[in-house]
């Protein structure tokens, strides 16, 4: 546990993870009960182990959707955690700081110009993401590096990469733009099996990445000096981690457009839940995970029978807790 | 620096350029037409489609434009003189988040879409969005940008949803929601651009006041400057212009920010010139942005809002960059 979090784990960080999965799981699985009709847990069960006359409904249309959430909730998690590390800043996250809708960018101009594949797509959303990273931090250091500077820099580099996202749906055929109005509100909708399967590869790469310099990761937000007198190179190892969690969001950005403000608050949500001193990875990843699967039975759920995008949830929800967070902050002073 | 007549001839030269812009929005679009069309439409009205389309459809638009961009950067003037936070704006405090979202309320609630009652929805959005950021964000200039994004986006995931569960009742509001001179006229302008001409000369009497509290609120309370008082009727008007621009335009960012930004340096020290100047540029900042906004998609309509957060954008980073690390 100790080299995957970087940090000792106490028992109450392996009750909090327990109790956030065991309530991730229950989530996930009243989502795989719903449908035209709702299903009993009975059926569920029988239509999950494969007997029962709704294993089709369950297995193929139903669990993809769930497991989507539940896997890219916890990559935004991962990418959210990452980044608020390397800003020392809760607000540091990619949905703040125009990483989430650069990739967009990228997935938008791949899939106009090239009418891409899922791989061009990717790729396309990653480039653009990492690009976006690379000029919030270059105009962000100008005279030693500032965390509050750099937010509020990613936040107007985040609204002109949302102009030109809008300009370019509105630009784009009638019909092509009422499907990327769902997409780029952020959807899980209609997903199916063969659209996740590249990307949970990716994002299990990733997380396997991440685990590998959680360590390292730590020692770094203690400070750059602390860092440096305990051997750790600072530079290449920064270019590693803004790949990987660019990698992570980009992913799924990719796959179900920007959905914001998960990576902003299940790494501070998991933190606190588990009391963990840093921003720890795995409860990060786990609260996403979470967040996302619950968004999704909602998105699903509030209007039936049409379903919302599931990103309008996140915005929502996930702007509330912003401003929770903020009211906090200012109590406590 | 400070010369008179250094900022006399600026507002010379800024008022030559809202010339320029007023023309070259009732000049280009759709269909060009030549600069001396449009000025016999005016001199020599013959109700050629030339004609038709400089006085029917791009004078109204333009007006709004000039109502818009004056009410907007004024509002942003004044919310950065009374917070003395240089990174304050209507758009970014979410204001006009708020406004909007009362809007599109309204009408999901009431059908409420006579002007009068879309107005007023506004300003009572406006106001309460600026008292919960106000509570929320306190008195640091970044804890108050991250209240106001942080408010924007409960209230735009909100009125998303509204308008995707109700889409009949808001297909009108297609350009609205992105905020848009498009398709606005048919709309009558006389309440709207009253309520603006009103809020403009409400700012103008809050000139010398609010001179008095640029040295302090004590120095201005020796000086027998009601400051509390002030401050109210500051908060108010701010809000109301906000409102306004926002219920016939929908949510405009950034140019609350940009204008007086632009010209801080020329007017520092003097309220009067800074909203003068306001007047002039934001009107500029809008028609020049909506022509262009005309020029990217020559078949149809890109919001103007979309042209205004491109340029604003580096304008935020370049004042974030000068004003240092601007910690809580």
């Amino acid at each position: 546990m100790r080299s995957v979090l970087g940090q000792p784990g106490g028992p109450r960080l392996v009750v909090g993870c327990v109790g956030i999965v065991v309530t991730g799981l229950l989530v996930a699985f009243v989502t795989l009960m719903h449908g035209a009709t709702w299903s009993t847990p009975g059926e569920t069960l029988a239509g999950l182990l494969g007997h029962g006359e709704q294993t089709f409904v369950i297995t193929r249309w139903r669990a993809p959707q769930v497991s989507a959430a539940l896997v890219f909730g916890a990559a935004l998690g991962l990418s959210g955690a990452v980044f608020q590390n390397l800003t020392r800043n809760p607000l540091g996250s990619p949905d703040i700081i125009g990483l989430e809708a650069s990739a967009f960018t990228g997935a938008l101009v791949v899939t106009a110009c090239l009418s891409g594949t899922a791989a061009q797509v990717a790729t396309g959303s990653v480039v653009a993401g990492l690009a976006a990273a690379v000029v919030v931090y270059a105009l962000a250091r100008k005279g030693g590096f500032s965390g509050m500077r750099l937010v509020v820099i990613g936040i107007a580099v985040n609204a002109m990469v949302t102009a030109t996202n809008q300009w370019l749906v509105i630009r784009a055929d009638l019909e092509v733009a009422m499907a990327t109005t769902a997409w780029s509100a952020g959807s899980l909708n209609g997903t199916d099996w063969h659209d996740v399967r590249l990307p949970f590869a990716l994002i299990a790469a990733l997380a396997v990445g991440l685990a590998l310099s959680a360590r390292t990761m730590h020692q770094a937000a203690l400070g750059d000096d602390l860092a440096t007198t305990s051997g750790v190179r600072l530079g290449p190892h920064r270019l590693a981690l803004v790949v990987l969690g660019v990698g992570c969001t980009a992913t799924v950005t990719a796959v179900a457009g920007p959905i914001s403000f998960v990576a902003l608050a299940a790494p501070q949500i998991g933190r606190r839940i588990t009391g963990s001193a840093g921003v720890p990875l795995l409860p990060a990843a786990l609260t996403g995970a979470l967040l996302l699967a619950a968004s999704d039975l909602l998105a699903q759920t509030l209007t039936r029978p049409v379903p919302l995008p599931v990103g309008m949830i996140t915005t929502a929800v996930g702007g509330a807790y912003l401003i929770w967070l903020l009211v906090m902050e200012v109590r406590k002073r | 620096m400070s010369d008179p007549g250094r900022r006399f001839s600026g507002l010379l030269l800024a008022l030559a350029a809202a010339l320029v812009a007023a023309a070259a929005s009732l000049a280009v679009g759709t269909r060009t037409v030549p600069l001396d069309e449009v000025v016999r439409a005016f001199t020599d009205y013959a109700a050629t489609d030339d004609h038709i389309v400089v006085r029917d459809l791009r004078l109204p638009r333009m007006w709004l434009g000039i109502a818009v961009g004056a009410a907007l950067a004024v509002s942003g003037a004044l919310v950065q003189t009374l917070t003395r936070n240089p990174l304050a704006e209507p758009g970014i405090l979410g204001v006009t988040a708020g406004a909007s979202f009362a809007i599109l309320l309204a009408t999901a609630l009431w059908q409420a879409d006579a002007q009068a009652a879309q107005l007023v929805a506004a300003a009572v959005g406006a106001l309460a969005a600026t008292a919960v950021v106000y509570a929320v964000g306190g008195s640091s200039p970044l804890r108050l940008v991250l209240a106001g994004v942080a408010l924007s986006a409960v209230l735009g995931g909100l009125g998303l949803g509204i308008r995707l569960a109700l889409p009949d009742v808001f297909d009108d509001y297609r350009f609205w929601s992105v905020g848009s001179l498009a398709g606005r006229d048919q709309v009558p302008l006389e309440l709207p651009l009253l309520v603006i001409a009103v809020g403009l000369a409400a700012a103008l009497l809050l000139v010398p006041p609010l001179d008095a509290m640029l040295l302090g609120d004590e120095v201005a309370h020796t000086q027998g400057t009601r400051v509390a008082r002030t401050r109210t009727i500051t908060l108010v008007v701010l809000t109301v212009l906000a409102a306004a621009a926002t219920a016939i335009a929908g949510p405009i960012l950034f140019v609350g920010l940009i204008v007086p930004h632009l010209v801080r340096r020329l007017t520092a020290g003097s309220v009067g010139w800074l909203l003068a100047y306001c007047v002039v540029l934001g009107p500029v900042l809008i028609l020049v942005s909506d022509v262009v906004a005309r020029l990217l998609l020559p078949t149809g309509e890109v919001p103007v809002a979309v042209v205004t957060a491109f340029v604003g954008g580096p304008v935020l980073i370049w004042v974030v960059r000068r004003y240092g690390a601007v910690d809580p």
